[in-house]
């Protein structure tokens, strides 16, 4: 059985530093699947960066007329709008830029999937992270962290709530606009019928015809509003994927931590003769009889190493978590300044397509009262 | 009746109306078709009666001998179309000031009527009477009645069904106020519904109601005061230029009905529209308490939103109380005109048959009767009388819907001014470089 699937063609062009002019340096065709599979690389290999979403699967938060089909050429265009960015994202990040993948990508045709997948990423990846419910008991989680997953998760909430209302919004625009073109077609027919009236009737009803079709043109800009407000909703979804990670290590070191603490008690109760902890073993030798001093020995000397080691990787944890924590909130200030730069743009530019819509509506029923006024 | 028709009246081939003269203009020897030519008062003034131009139902020249008596009482008409087509009016007539009034049986409103008069007819320069909604049908009752050759003006709907509306709310009150003074305003225009003595006696009596249980019928002059011919009387063929005329209404009316309903359909869409907006809006202002540097402009756009849905309400609002009601007004005026055009087809079919009687007859010198005559007479007037009517009427219509729609456009406009003005003042704000937080 036959696939069809859509394939977007990825040119790339390097600027020659010394006449500004580009030049096509790469082109080859990916499928949809390959830019999951190569996000998925990033996400486990940069899990201190908000990497950039990918755009929606499925069509979501349609209106009535856009066609919720994947086939739909107007979806696809979107899409592919919204994978240029990705890429554009990817390629002006100070870091992710640099991934040798990444460029493997723009460069390698053949043979992508099966590089990417030999570096074993998948086995690298916490499957804890992708368990979206599981709750953590962290005692100490960096504060910012915290307030941070919050605020991804309030955003995550207020822009898809935003979304689907602005396309409720648009629907009823839609049927306004539309309906008006119905007196087109009743002023000619009444302007049949009329002398003098005839004339201005008629032209005003042209000019209701025209203000009818304008509607199309205007919700499919607004369109391009709606998309950059996804990328966002997407993006809250990066941002808490980021405070996940360092709950985890947290988690991690916690337990580490926790676990460290009662071997060394246990070796000094051993040591000491006295039991204050419950154990198992000593339970059993309180029941099955004491254990040699031999016995003990070896036992405590077994703890010691194990102490030993936990205190390495105690310390490595420590390291890696205050590194994470280190890198990771400077990419998010980074990501901060891009999210209020981009979306005060994304807000502009929807109030220069409303102030174009007020104009054309102006236009239009000024021409349309002149006509009347020769009536 | 296809005897040799007199110029202006198209022919029978298949023109559309648009390319026929008009069936009231171009009698004369002026342009029937054209710009801003109104029909002249040519038509009416100046010329006597009997005239070959006038147009007259029969096709054949007008009758020789007509009584004294109906071309001077038309003569007077004239008079009184050139009087009232000048510069100087001599009657004011107002509809304001509602007020509730509630008693023990029912509760009412009544409306000030001022009127202003220089008229002889007239005792005092002016006066002020209040009037409620079923005197004003009273009124329009007795002009039908006392008045039935010419065009009554429609009274705004006496019950309103549609969805719940609140009789004494005062949109509703203004909206009724307004075709009420509208109503008499038109009354007051006409040169021969003006002078009549229930519309006199509806602006001024002290007890109005004592007058409508008199009953009486009062002398009339001539030619006025034409008695409903209750039938038996079937007409042949409507003349032409009637029949035109009817044509007209009917289209006319359709047409109306499908503006009527688009009209509304688009209120509908406007007000769903309205309520998501209403809740869109607001959106804004939770994302912005989230948002430290984005706080200002995301509320700044919140602001916005909800200042043009007002800007959408008042359009909303406007389209329903001064548009809808004055097309429904319309469609109510074509009715009753429609009817005014059935009852001057029995007075032809009456004539006719009489005629036709009198013709049957075997005589020496067969001499029309004083009966058939008087018939004969009657429906001449009646016929200049509508036709006179009529042209008024398209006149005022022309006004009227010119005003109508340059108000709808107007409007729009300013919706959409409002709109452009929010949303201008709303850019400086997004485009402000936020101080760090």
């Amino acid at each position: 059985m036959q696939e069809t699937y859509t394939a977007y063609l990825i040119e790339t062009r390097s600027v020659e530093h010394t006449d500004g002019q580009s030049v096509l340096t790469d082109s080859l065709w990916r499928r949809y699947s390959e830019f999951e599979l190569l996000r998925n690389y990033l996400l486990v290999y940069y899990p201190h960066i908000v990497v950039p979403p990918l755009p929606e699967k499925r069509a979501e938060f349609v209106w009535h007329k856009l066609s919720a089909d994947n086939m739909d050429p107007d979806f696809v265009e979107r899409r592919r709008i919204g994978l240029e960015n990705f890429l554009l994202r990817i390629a002006s990040h100070p870091i992710l830029c640099r991934d040798k993948i990444f460029y493997l990508f723009l460069t390698q045709e053949g043979n992508w999937k099966e590089t990417v997948n030999e570096t074993g990423f998948q086995l690298k990846a916490d499957s804890r992270l992708k368990a979206l419910n599981a709750t953590f008991r962290v005692k100490n989680p960096d504060k910012r962290f915290t307030e941070l997953k919050h605020y991804s998760d309030e955003l995550q909430s207020v822009i898809s709530h935003l979304l689907r209302v602005r396309a409720r919004v648009a629907d009823r625009l839609y049927g306004v606009y539309k309906v008006h073109g119905n007196y087109g077609r009743v002023f000619s027919e009444w302007s049949a019928i009329e002398k003098e009236m005839g004339d201005g009737l008629q032209s005003a009803g042209h000019h209701m015809d025209v203000y009818a079709s304008s509607i199309d043109d205007i919700l499919e800009d607004e369109e391009h509003y709606a998309d950059q407000l996804k990328e966002y909703l997407f993006y809250a979804e990066a941002l808490r994927a980021v405070c996940r990670k360092h709950e985890l290590m947290q988690y991690d070191l916690e337990m580490a931590a926790q676990d460290l603490a009662s071997k060394k008690q246990q070796c000094e109760e051993l040591a000491t003769g006295t039991v204050r902890t419950f154990s198992l073993k000593g339970m059993t030798t309180k029941l099955f009889g004491q254990e040699t001093p031999e016995q003990r020995e070896a036992r405590i000397k077994v703890l010691e190493e194990q102490i030993n080691e936990g205190e390495q990787q105690l310390k490595s944890k420590n390291l890696e978590g205050r590194e994470f924590v280190k890198n990771a909130w400077a990419d998010i200030e980074r990501f901060k300044e891009q999210k209020n730069r981009d979306l005060k743009e994304a807000l502009i530019s929807y109030a220069v397509m409303q102030i174009s819509m007020c104009k054309k509506g102006i236009q239009i029923w000024t021409n349309a009262k002149e006509c009347f006024s020769k009536m | 009746m296809a005897g040799g028709p007199p110029k202006a009246l198209p022919s029978t081939g298949p023109h559309s109306l648009r390319d026929m003269p008009h069936p009231l203009a171009g009698s004369s020897s002026e342009e029937a078709v054209g710009g801003d030519s109104t029909p002249s008062p040519d038509l009416l003034m100046g010329r006597s009666f009997g005239d070959k131009d006038l147009i007259l139902p029969n096709g054949g020249t007008p009758a020789g001998t007509s009584s004294p008596a109906s071309s001077s009482s038309l003569l007077n008409r004239l008079q009184l179309d050139d009087d009232i087509d000048g510069e100087t009016r001599d009657l004011f007539v107002t509809v304001d000031d509602p007020k509730k009034h509630v008693c023990t049986m029912e509760t009412y409103i009544t409306y000030r009527i001022t009127t202003k008069s220089t008229r002889v007819e007239f005792d005092l320069p002016e006066y002020s009477v209040r009037r409620r909604y079923q005197d004003f049908d009273w009124l329009r009752n007795k002009l039908e009645e006392s008045q039935p050759t010419h065009l009554i003006p429609p009274l705004p709907e006496k019950f309103v069904v549609k969805g719940v509306v609140d009789r004494f709310s005062e949109e509703f009150v203004e909206t009724r106020r307004k075709a009420l003074d509208k109503f008499l305003k038109r009354i007051t225009d006409h040169p021969v519904l003006s002078f009549n003595e229930h519309f006199n006696v509806f602006l001024t009596a002290k007890d109005l109601n004592a007058y409508k249980k008199q009953g009486m019928a009062l002398l009339t002059r001539v030619g006025e005061s034409v008695k409903h011919v209750t039938g038996g009387y079937k007409l042949r063929t409507r003349p032409l230029e009637f029949a035109a005329i009817g044509d007209y209404l009917d289209t006319f009316a359709l047409k109306l009905g499908t503006i009527d309903r688009i009209a509304q359909r688009i209120i509908k869409e406007e007000i769903e529209y309205l309520v998501e907006l209403r809740e869109y809006g607001p959106v804004y202002s939770t994302w912005s308490a989230l948002e430290g540097e984005l706080a200002e402009p995301l509320e700044g756009v919140s602001g916005c939103i909800g200042n043009c849905s007002t800007a959408l309400e008042e359009l909303t609002d406007d389209m329903t109380e001064d548009f809808l009601p004055v097309l429904r007004e319309y469609i109510l005026y074509s009715d009753s005109m429609k009817s005014v055009l059935k009852k001057r087809d029995q007075v032809q079919a009456e004539y006719e048959a009489k005629l036709e009687a009198v013709a049957l007859r075997k005589e020496e010198r067969p001499k029309v009767p004083a009966d058939v005559e008087k018939c004969q007479d009657r429906m001449e007037c009646f016929n200049a009388d509508l036709k006179a009517d009529m042209e008024r009427w398209q006149n005022n219509k022309r006004q009227d819907f010119r005003q109508l729609l340059m108000g709808m456009a107007d409007k729009n406009i300013q919706y959409y001014e409002k709109c452009l003005m929010a949303w201008e003042s709303v850019i400086p704000l997004l485009q402000e470089k936020q101080e760090a937080k």
